[in-house]
């Protein structure tokens, strides 16, 4: 092969082929409106914006944030304009970007707000799919009950696939004993595709103040340290669940996507590294396609589960 | 974002270091820069300080292309930027947010601050300075050995300086020199410092009805609006909203401003 060969770096999801598999992680890119000023969201695999709910909500109050060793906690608590500001003011800017799929990440406190939300949803020309965020760790009822106790998540992804026309992901909690029975359990209820890790709960005290900095108290703990967490989960649920796998937790680089990758995650979502660098999504795409070259891949769907043995199995 | 070169870094003050580098965007571009804005600053390339820190854009050097920051070493990612020398590189982002706005209109701007909310002053002194307007500044500082910028100030205007201990200027707060005599004449007034300095402001300056400015400090993470980490609750059109600092601010009508 010849350094001018092509690397071939599209995966096939949900129906769709994305022309690579580098997505910004809900609650990390906001709308997509900001970032756009720094480079053509055009580039990227597919666009995951901030978890939507049926009403307006104001999220939690500060501080929000802490930095933590190779990583950030965050409580925000799902501060966003609600469902209706989100279908007529965000989605539509982001037709302009050529071949961008987009994913609306769906959060609520009881099914029926999340079956409103994504009743609406369905019905909007914008949306490429669904993903149900039934693991935000940082509001009372914020989803996570339903995150955690696989008979509720199969409630409540049957729920949803009764009215969406649209490909329905679970995003699924790291916050559990057995994220492989969650996965089996969405999974049998019909979902399409799953994505993890969401954040881990965590809490850093303020020892000036004697007091947990985060005004929530805990939040969830993001960024590099929990990636090697979140690559296990994605290599025991891939040996267990047919669907795709849409890995997530602290990719930082293209290096981090092939790790993913090989575990059996057949896209990746890129979170915390877009606030340490705007042009963190862009750079990874680069680096994801640097590392074929190098490694003499030309096509990335070679990667998807290389490093189990006997390779993924079929179906994702 | 760009890496770019450290000119000079100096020790100002008991636990202040003033930093200069080359600016990322050319400086003589219309709308490059705005006194208020901030540098939002990688302190090292480490995982160990994942996150950028936000410091007020104190000085703009535009013939030498250069911008200076003012900043306390108080947790360890400031203490390790501190240790960053003349010739290293430097992950910069910005100038980033919304400034402080000037009107042309007006005559005599009074600038509050206190403590390390005193640097933007300086660029916000020199544009005013600039457009004809007479300034006088107001500072407060915990004690002598924490005065930063009062000389270079004073070539701009009056300065006004209160201190905790009494050590330099009037013992007290900046408030307790807001008098009916200082704020007579004054269009507009423009404050940065700490959330209870600024509250305190807020409440003296709307008694003697001058309109003005807060330069609001939240803990920031993206520092361009994605994260929603840094909001600050803001009226707008009889609601309460939870406004992003980093995008929509650091600066705000004060009047708008709602401290909880």
């Amino acid at each position: 092969m010849s350094e001018t060969t092509p690397v071939d770096l599209s995966v096939d999801l949900l129906g769709r082929t994305l022309k690579n598999p580098v997505m910004p992680a809900s609650g990390c890119f906001s709308f997509g409106r900001e970032v756009a000023a720094y480079y053509d969201l055009g580039l990227l695999g597919a666009i995951v914006v901030k978890a939507t709910t049926l009403e307006e909500r104001q999220g939690n109050p500060t501080p929000r944030l802490a930095e933590t060793p190779a990583g950030m906690l965050n409580a925000i608590g799902l501060q966003n304009p609600g469902v209706q500001k989100v279908m007529a003011d965000e989605l539509p800017f982001l037709r302009i970007f050529e071949d961008l799929p987009v994913i609306v990440n769906v959060a609520g406190t009881a099914v029926d707000d999340y079956v409103e939300v994504v009743k609406q949803l369905t019905l909007s020309p914008d949306v490429f799919a669904i993903e149900l965020n039934i693991s935000c760790p940082n509001v009372k009822c914020g989803g996570i009950q339903f995150g955690t106790d696989p008979q509720m998540a199969a409630d409540m992804v049957r729920a949803i696939k009764a009215v969406a026309h649209v490909p329905v992901i679970v995003k699924l909690s790291p916050n559990v004993t057995d994220i492989v029975a969650m996965a089996v359990a969405c999974e049998e209820a019909g979902a399409d595709a799953l994505s993890l890790i969401n954040t881990l709960v965590g809490m850093q005290i303020d020892v000036d103040r004697r007091r947990p900095l985060l005004a929530n108290r805990s939040g969830g703990l993001s960024g590099p340290a929990i990636r090697p967490i979140a690559v296990r989960m994605v290599y025991d649920v891939t040996e267990r669940v047919r669907i795709p796998v849409i890995g997530i937790g602290g990719i930082m680089t293209g290096r981090d996507v092939v790790e993913f990758l090989m575990a059996g995650a057949t896209a990746v979502e890129v979170g915390t590294a877009n606030f340490v660098d705007p042009l963190a999504c862009p750079r990874i795409i680069d680096e994801l396609r640097d590392w074929c070259v190098q490694h003499r891949v030309t096509s990335v769907r070679e990667l998807i589960g290389a490093a189990k043995e006997g390779g993924l199995r079929d179906g994702a | 974002m760009a890496t770019v070169e450290v000119v000079e870094q100096m020790a100002v003050g008991d636990g202040l270091f003033s930093l200069r580098f080359r600016s990322p965007v050319d400086l003589r571009l219309a709308g490059a820069y705005h006194p208020g804005q901030f540098l939002h600053i990688r302190v090292s390339d480490s995982f160990d300080f994942l996150l950028r820190r936000p410091l007020s854009l104190c000085k703009a050097d535009v013939s030498r292309n250069e911008l200076t920051v003012i900043y306390r070493a108080q947790g360890e990612g400031t203490k390790r930027l501190s240790r960053v020398r003349a010739g290293d590189q430097l992950d910069v982002l910005g100038p980033l947010g919304r400034g402080f706005p000037i009107h042309d209109g007006d005559r005599h701007a009074l600038l509050v601050a206190g403590g390390i909310g005193v640097p933007p002053m300086l660029e916000l002194a020199h544009a005013l300075k600039a457009r004809g307007q007479q300034v006088t500044a107001v500072l407060g500082f915990q004690n002598a050995r924490h005065v930063i910028l009062q000389e270079e100030l004073m070539a701009y205007g009056t300065v006004h300086i209160a201190s905790d201990d009494g050590t330099v200027g009037t013992k007290g707060l900046v408030t307790d020199l807001l008098t009916d005599a200082l704020c007579t004449g004054v269009n507009r007034y423009y404050a940065c410092g700490p959330t209870p300095m600024l509250r305190a402001v807020q409440a003296a300056m709307q008694g003697c009805s001058v309109p003005g400015y807060l330069s609001l400090e939240e803990r920031m993470g993206c520092g361009i609006g994605i994260c929603v980490g840094c909001v600050h609750p803001i009226r707008r059109g009889g609601d309460v909203k939870q406004v992003k600092t980093c995008k929509e601010g650091p600066v705000f009508s004060s009047e708008e401003v709602v401290f909880t």
